[in-house]
C-alpha cells in the first residue's frame, strides 16, 4: 500500500532489496489458525513501524477434511522499510504445518528461500493426503530451498504440559509456538500479542497462560536452539512514512467506516440491508455494531430484499445502502432498475469474487465490470466507483454516498475479496478535512407547484419523505411522464426520459484523472483500477528506475469516466491494461475512447505478481 | 395525481373522494378490484386516517395499479418485492400507516419468499391479497392458487399442480391477523378495519373476481343465490353458523376434525356448535383448511392474537444498543490497536 509519502529514489525503486523487504507465507491446515497466525503477525509488523501489505488466502470450505490438499489456509505478508504496495510475489520464508501446505505452497518460494516445516506433521497418512509418495523432508526434493524441520507439534506439547490441556487443545497452541519464532526471526515485540492472548482467553486464563507459553516457546527456540541451518535474525528498518496515527485497516472495515462518515456528511441516517455472503458479509458485521451513529441494519432474507429494503428505507429518507458479491449483485439487477427509474438515493457495494456462478468464493477476481457498467435490463446507467485498497476504499465510500444523494442515483461502489480480507497501515483521517454535503428534503411545495420529477441543474429530482403534507405523489418503475411522473407510456417521452437519466449520470462532476506514477504523456502507460494497483505500481516504478518511459494510470471513477480521461490516454504510444478477469475495462476504454488498450489478464484468483506486470511492460515497449 | 394536489389540512376529517387521486383507473370494466378500491377508500377515513401518513406499497399485476389510485405516498415496486420494499420503509419511519397489495402470483409464487419472511417477521402493516386464481396482467395464465385443471394458455390440457391456500401459508408462516373477505361484498370494510386496528401484519386475503381471465371462479360461494349456504362469516365470541344460523360447525373429537352440523330450532349449544375464538390458532388452522362443498367458505376475521412487531423490537434494541455511546467518528476511527509515527522516521 502507500502510506509513505516521499518521492522515491532510483535506489529504492531499484529492486526490492532482501534487507528492506521480506514476503514471509503462513500455511497450514484449515483448522490450524493461519489466519489468526498471519493476523497477529501482521500487528505486530504495524507496531514495528514497518510498511505492509497482507494476502489471505484461504479455502471456501469452513473446515474442510484434515490434511488434504484443499483444505489448506494461507497467509502472507510482504513487510519492509520501503513503501509496500502488494503483498509480495515470491515468499522469502514459507512456513509449512504439514505435508498439504508444503505442497500447494512450495512451488511460490524464492529459489533459496526459507521453509519451515512441523515434521511431526510429516507422518505417512498426512503424506498420503497430500499425495507425496516419500518424505520430502528427507528425500533431498527441497534442494533448491534451505530446509528447516522440527516438530513443532511436540515442542508445542511439551511447552503447554504444565497446564494440563489436552491433547487436542495442546496442539491448538502450535500456531502460537510458530508465531513466537517468526516474531524472533524478524525482531518483533512479543507484548502486544500477549496483552491480546490476554484478553481473548480473558475467561479461560489457562489457555491464556498455555497460549503466551508457547508464544515464548517458539521465541525461546529460535534464541536458544542450535540450530544448524541458516536460521538468523532478520531485521527489517522501520519505513518512512507520514507522520500521524496509525492503524491497521481491511477493506470491510474501512468501506464500512466510509458508510459511516458519508452518512453523517450527509447527515441523513443510515440503513443497511445485507444478505450473508463470501466476502461480502464482514461490512454487515461491522455496522451492525454501530447502532450508535443512526444505523439500522437488517439481515434480510434474500439478496433481493436486501437491496428492495434498502430502496424503501430510501424512499423513506434514509440512505439506504446494500452489500453482496457477485452472485448477490446479479439477483439485485432488477431492484437497481427499480432505484434508477424511481431516482433514490442508493449505495450498492460489491466486494468481487472470482466468477461466474458460485465461482471461487474466496478468492479475488475484477470480473464484475461489466456487470457493474452494463448489467441491467434497459438503458440503466448508474455510477461506478472502484477502491483500489483497503485505505482507499474509505474515501471511495464517501464518495459514493456523495454522488448518490447529490445526484439521486443509486451507486456501485467495487472492491474485491482481496481488498476485503487484506490489511495495511492507515493514516487515521481526520475528519475535519471532509466537507459536510447535507441533504435536502423537499418540504414544502415549490413555487410554481409540485412535480415530483421536476430537475434541478443536475438533473436531480427532490427527495420527498412520505410523511410530509401537500406532496403526495406515487413513483413506480414503469415510465414516467417527465416532470408529473405519472404512468406514460408515449415513444416522445420515453426518448426523453431516458435521455435524462443517460445525461444525469454522464453529467456527474467526477475528478480530472490524475497520473499515480510518471508523466502526463510518453511511451507506454499502465491503465489499471481497483486492486491491482500495488504490483502495478511498483512494476512501473521498477520500469522507470531503468530509465523506461512508462507511467501509471489508476481510474477510480469506472462510470461516468474523468471527462479528461481519453485525451490523457491518447498521449501515450502503447496502452497496457492489467486485469483479473478476461479484459472487462480495456473494452470500455476502447469503446468509449477508440484507443488501441492491449489487455494483460490472469484469471487465477490470485493477486498479479509484479513481475508479471513488468514483463508485460518490457513487451509492450519492444513492439 | 402526482401533481397540483392542493396541500391537506393535517388532522382535518376526510371523505372517502378525499382518498381518490385524478388518475384515470384502468382495470377491465367489471373487475373485483374496482369494488376493493372503494371499500378502502371509504375505510381510510372510518380508521381516522391520514393521507401524508400513508403509503401504499405494491409489486406487480393488476391488483398492483392500485396505488397510482389512492391519493397517498405510494410505490408501485417491482414483482414479488413489495413487502421487503414496505419492510425498509417501515423500518425506516415506523409512524407511517403501510399497506401492501398484492396478488396471488406476486405474493405467493415470486414474492412468496418474502410474504413468509413478512408475516413471520410481523412488520406492523396490512397486506391486501387479490386472490383471483388468474394471472391477469400477462394474459390468463394460471396462477399457484388456480385449482387442479384450470385451463389457460399455458396449460392448454389443465393445470395439474396443487393450490397454495393463502390464509393457510399465512398462518404456518406464524401470521397473528388472518382474514378474508370478498371484493364486492359490504363486510370487506370491517375486515380492513380490523386488519389495521390490529398491530402487526394484517394479512387479508379478498376473493376477487377477473371478469376477463375468471370469470365466476368464486361464483359458488359468492352469488347471491348460494351466500347463505356456503358463506360462513366469523365473529369472534359468536357460534359458527351459516346457512341462515340452521347449520353449523362442531368438534368430531374422534377424529379431531371439523364437522358440519344441523341445528334444530336455533339451539346451536345443544348441536355442539363451537363458539369462535380468534386467538385459538388451532381453530384458524382448522376453518381456513375446511375443503369448500363439503363445508362452508369461512369468511372475517378468522385470526387475530397480536404480538410485538418487527419494527418495534428492532426500534427499541438500536436505542438500547447505542444507550450511553456517544457516536464520535474521530474516535471510532482511531480505535484498535494504533501507533503514532513521529516527524523523523525511526532510525535504527
Amino acid at each position: 500500500m502507500a502510506t509513505a509519502v516521499h518521492e522515491v529514489t532510483p535506489e529504492e525503486a531499484s529492486a526490492n532489496p532482501p534487507a528492506e523487504s521480506i514476503v514471509v507465507r503462513f500455511a497450514g491446515d484449515s483448522g490450524d489458525g493461519m489466519q489468526l497466525t498471519g493476523g497477529q503477525f501482521t500487528l505486530s509488523t504495524a507496531l514495528a513501524g514497518n510498511d505492509l501489505a497482507t494476502f489471505p488466502d484461504f479455502p471456501a470450505e469452513i473446515r474442510a477434511p484434515q490434511g488434504t490438499l484443499f483444505g489448506v489456509s494461507a497467509f502472507q505478508i510482504n513487510f519492509g522499510s520501503t513503501a509496500i504496495e502488494t503483498a509480495g510475489d515470491a515468499p522469502d520464508v514459507l512456513v509449512a504445518m504439514n505435508p498439504a501446505a508444503l505442497k500447494t505452497n512450495v512451488g511460490a518460494l524464492k529459489p533459496g528461500g526459507l521453509i519451515i516445516a512441523d515434521e511431526g506433521e510429516f507422518g505417512q497418512r498426512n503424506l498420503d493426503k497430500a499425495k507425496y509418495a516419500s518424505n520430502p523432508l528427507t528425500d533431498g526434493s527441497l534442494g533448491k530451498w534451505q530446509l528447516l524441520s522440527f516438530n513443532i507439534s511436540q515442542l508445542t506439547l511439551d511447552a503447554v504440559k504444565p497446564f494440563g490441556l489436552g491433547n487436542k487443545e495442546a496442539l491448538r497452541c502450535k500456531n502460537m509456538w510458530t508465531l513466537g519464532l517468526a516474531l524472533w526471526m524478524f525482531d518483533r515485540d512479543r507484548q502486544p500479542l500477549i496483552d491480546w492472548l490476554n484478553s481473548k482467553f480473558a475467561k479461560n486464563p489457562t489457555l491464556a497462560e498455555a497460549n503466551v507459553a508457547a508464544l515464548n516457546a517458539g521465541h525461546a527456540y529460535g534464541e536458544t536452539a542450535e540450530l544448524s541451518g541458516p536460521m538468523h535474525r532478520h531485521h527489517v528498518p522501520a519505513a518512512p512514512v507520514e507522520p500521524g496515527l496509525y492503524r491497521t485497516v481491511t477493506g470491510a472495515e474501512s468501506i464500512s467506516f466510509g458508510l459511516v462518515a458519508g452518512a453523517q456528511l450527509a447527515g441523513v441516517p443510515m440503513f443497511f440491508g445485507g444478505y450473508p455472503i463470501t466476502p461480502a458479509s464482514a461490512i454487515l458485521h461491522h455496522l451492525s455494531r454501530l447502532k450508535e451513529y443512526g444505523i439500522t441494519t437488517f439481515q434480510a432474507e434474500d439478496e433481493i430484499a436486501a437491496i428492495a429494503s434498502a430502496i424503501g428505507a430510501s424512499y423513506a429518507g434514509q440512505l439506504g445502502v446494500t452489500s453482496s458479491s457477485g452472485p448477490g449483485i446479479a439477483l439485485k439487477g432488477e431492484a437497481m432498475g427499480l432505484a434508477i427509474m424511481t431516482e433514490l438515493p442508493l449505495v450498492i457495494v460489491n466486494s468481487q469474487r472470482g466468477g461466474p456462478s458460485t465461482g471461487l468464493p474466496t478468492k479475488t477476481e475484477q470480473s464484475d465490470l461489466y456487470q457493474a457498467v452494463y448489467g441491467r435490463n434497459g438503458d440503466a446507467p448508474l455510477p461506478v466507483i472502484a477502491a483500489r485498497s483497503p485505505a482507499d476504499a474509505f474515501d471511495c465510500a464517501i464518495e459514493a454516498v456523495r454522488i448518490a444523494v447529490q445526484y439521486m442515483t443509486p451507486v456501485m461502489l467495487l472492491t474485491d475479496g482481496y481488498i476485503a480480507n487484506a490489511a495495511e497501515p492507515w493514516l487515521v483521517p481526520d475528519m475535519n478535512d471532509y466537507a459536510p454535503f447535507p441533504v435536502e428534503y423537499l418540504e414544502n411545495v415549490p413555487e410554481g407547484g409540485f412535480l415530483p420529477y421536476a430537475r434541478d441543474e443536475k438533473l436531480k429530482r427532490p427527495w420527498v419523505k412520505p410523511g410530509t403534507p401537500g406532496l403526495l405523489h406515487r413513483i413506480g418503475g414503469i415510465e414516467k411522464a417527465v416532470g408529473t411522473g405519472n404512468i406514460e407510456y408515449g415513444p416522445a417521452n420515453h426518448q426523453e426520459m431516458t435521455d435524462i437519466r443517460r445525461d444525469k449520470v454522464a453529467n456527474i462532476a467526477v475528478p480530472e484523472q490524475e497520473v499515480a506514477l510518471g508523466n502526463a504523456s510518453g511511451k507506454l502507460v499502465v491503465v489499471g483500477w481497483g486492486s491491482t494497483f500495488g504490483p502495478i505500481h511498483q512494476a512501473v516504478r521498477r520500469a522507470r528506475a531503468r530509465g523506461q518511459d512508462v507511467s501509471h494510470v489508476h481510474i477510480r471513477h469506472i462510470w461516468p469516466m474523468p471527462a479528461n480521461l481519453g485525451v490523457l490516454l491518447k498521449g501515450y504510444e502503447h496502452i497496457i491494461v492489467p486485469e483479473m478477469n478476461t479484459g472487462q475495462l480495456k473494452t470500455v476504454l476502447r469503446d468509449q475512447f477508440l484507443v488501441d488498450a492491449k489487455p494483460l489478464n490472469k484469471v487465477s484468483g490470485q493477486p498479479f505478481m509484479i513481475a508479471e506486470i513488468e514483463a508485460a511492460i518490457e513487451k509492450g515497449l519492444a513492439a | 395525481m402526482n401533481d397540483m394536489t392542493p396541500p391537506n389540512i393535517p388532522g382535518a376529517k376526510t371523505l372517502p373522494k378525499d382518498w381518490e387521486t385524478d388518475q384515470e383507473v384502468r382495470w377491465c370494466p367489471g373487475c373485483g378490484d374496482y369494488a376493493i378500491l372503494k371499500a378502502v377508500q371509504r375505510t381510510m377515513p372510518e380508521i381516522g386516517g391520514r393521507p401524508e401518513n400513508t403509503v401504499f406499497v405494491s409489486g406487480i399485476g393488476c391488483s398492483s395499479r392500485f396505488p397510482y389510485y389512492m391519493e397517498t405516498y405510494g410505490f408501485h415496486t417491482i414483482h414479488g418485492r413489495a413487502p421487503a420494499v414496505a419492510t425498509g420503509v417501515k423500518l425506516a419511519n415506523p409512524d407511517l400507516d403501510v399497506w401492501i397489495i398484492t396478488g396471488d402470483g406476486d405474493g405467493l409464487s415470486i414474492g412468496g419468499n418474502h410474504t413468509m419472511h413478512l408475516i413471520r417477521r410481523n412488520l406492523d402493516c396490512q397486506v391486501l391479497l387479490f386472490n383471483n386464481e388468474i394471472y391477469g396482467l400477462t394474459k390468463g395464465q394460471y396462477s399457484p392458487t388456480s385449482r387442479v385443471g384450470t385451463r389457460s394458455p399455458s396449460t392448454p390440457f389443465g393445470s395439474v399442480d396443487r393450490p397454495a391456500n393463502p390464509c393457510a401459508f399465512a398462518l404456518g408462516a406464524g401470521g397473528r391477523f388472518i382474514a378474508r373477505g370478498i371484493d364486492v361484498h359490504k363486510n370487506l370494510p370491517t375486515v380492513l378495519k380490523a386488519a389495521h386496528a390490529h398491530k402487526g401484519t394484517g394479512f387479508v386475503e379478498i376473493f376477487q373476481n377477473c371478469i376477463v381471465y375468471n370469470d365466476d371462479v368464486f361464483a359458488p360461494f359468492t352469488e347471491k343465490k348460494n351466500a347463505g349456504a356456503a358463506q360462513m362469516w366469523v365473529e369472534h365470541g359468536k357460534p359458527l353458523l351459516f346457512e341462515g344460523g340452521s347449520k353449523g360447525l362442531a368438534l368430531d373429537h374422534e377424529r379431531l376434525v371439523l364437522k358440519v352440523v344441523d341445528v334444530a330450532e336455533g339451539d346451536w349449544q345443544a348441536a355442539g356448535v363451537i363458539v369462535h375464538d380468534q386467538t385459538n390458532r388451532g381453530l384458524a388452522h382448522m376453518l381456513v383448511e375446511m375443503p369448500f362443498g363439503a363445508f362452508p367458505m369461512a369468511l372475517g376475521v378468522i385470526f387475530d392474537d397480536p404480538a410485538p412487531t418487527f419494527e418495534s423490537a428492532v426500534v427499541t434494541q438500536n436505542a438500547e444498543a447505542a444507550q450511553g455511546k456517544k457516536p464520535d467518528l474521530q474516535k471510532l476511527l482511531s480505535s484498535g490497536q494504533t501507533w503514532q509515527v513521529e516527524k523523523e522516521p525511526r532510525v535504527e
